[in-house]
């Protein structure tokens, strides 16, 4: 039954997104750390398309099926972590600057905020999560 | 634990602006300096801001913080001032004052005060969000 609550669904789900929204928020704010750094390439992720990638292998696990009560079933593949930076996309410049800074303040600060909200979303969905388990348990 | 390095980022890049924020404020201080303890009059300095990348590898770009790279005086010819009676005069008459440029300073002093703000939000958030993370579940 906990298997159930905590298995490849919805926890490790939001876990995994919970992992990206905290790199990209560390990647907003080294885009708005570097604003006056010269010659500085803001940086930003596809977060949509990073999450599918990093969530693609729980999908996977569980089409493992297990046809005795003997059978070890698919463990649930650890949070992947960090990301590579090959994944991480190039902001255009919606004004060039002089000493080639392409950091937009208005835009990452957006960003920031975006993903504060968001981040603190996915926290409360956790939490909530984490709730209905314990009332399961309690059993009320 | 991600988040945890935005206070190194955000912490570097706060540095470097205040050791900018310094720089200027010498700057303007001096802004009518005749000589230094040189014998030469001030000459102005600005600081070269470079990315310092802080992530696990060397090679990772999510974690970029900023470090003061150097600080270069401006070698264009200081300020001549038609003044005989300047005990600093030389034999034509002229007295050399600094090359700092006030209002440029003054524009360089508000770009780094709000760039400072702005890291300090940012650490502010993150710290926001670390303490509802701890909470997490209770």
């Amino acid at each position: 039954m906990i298997n159930r609550l905590t298995d490849a669904n919805a926890l490790d789900f939001q876990a995994q997104a919970l992992v990206l929204r905290s790199e990209r928020q560390r990647l907003i704010a080294s885009n708005i750390a570097n604003a006056d750094t010269p010659g500085y390439i803001a940086r930003d992720m596809d977060f949509a398309k990073t999450l599918q990638a990093a969530t693609a292998s729980l999908s996977l696990a569980q089409t493992v099926s297990t046809t005795n009560p003997g059978h070890i079933g698919s463990a649930s593949p650890g949070l992947s972590g960090g990301l590579a930076g090959s994944d991480l996309l190039y902001a255009t410049p919606s004004q060039t600057n002089l000493d080639r800074n392409t950091v937009d303040m208005d835009r990452e600060r957006a960003s920031f905020a975006d993903n504060s909200v968001k981040y603190e979303a996915t926290l409360r969905f956790i939490g909530a999560n984490v709730k209905t388990q314990l009332s399961a348990i309690n059993g009320q | 634990m991600s988040m945890l390095s935005i206070f190194n980022v955000s912490g570097s890049a706060a540095s470097a602006q205040s050791q900018r924020l310094n720089v200027v404020a010498s700057n303007l201080a001096n802004v009518d300096t005749v000589a230094g303890p040189d014998g030469q009059a001030y000459k102005a300095r600005q600081v070269t801001f470079q990315t310092q990348l802080l992530g696990e590898s060397a090679d990772d770009p999510s974690a970029a913080g900023v470090r003061v790279s150097t600080v270069t005086e401006d070698q264009t010819p200081g300020r001549r001032v038609h003044d005989p009676a300047n005990p600093s005069a030389d034999a034509d008459g002229y007295v050399t004052y600094s090359n700092v440029n006030a209002v440029e300073e003054m524009v360089n002093m508000i770009s780094a005060s709000r760039s400072y703000q702005n890291n300090l939000e940012v650490m502010n958030t993150a710290k926001t969000l670390l303490l509802k993370t701890i909470q997490l579940g209770s």
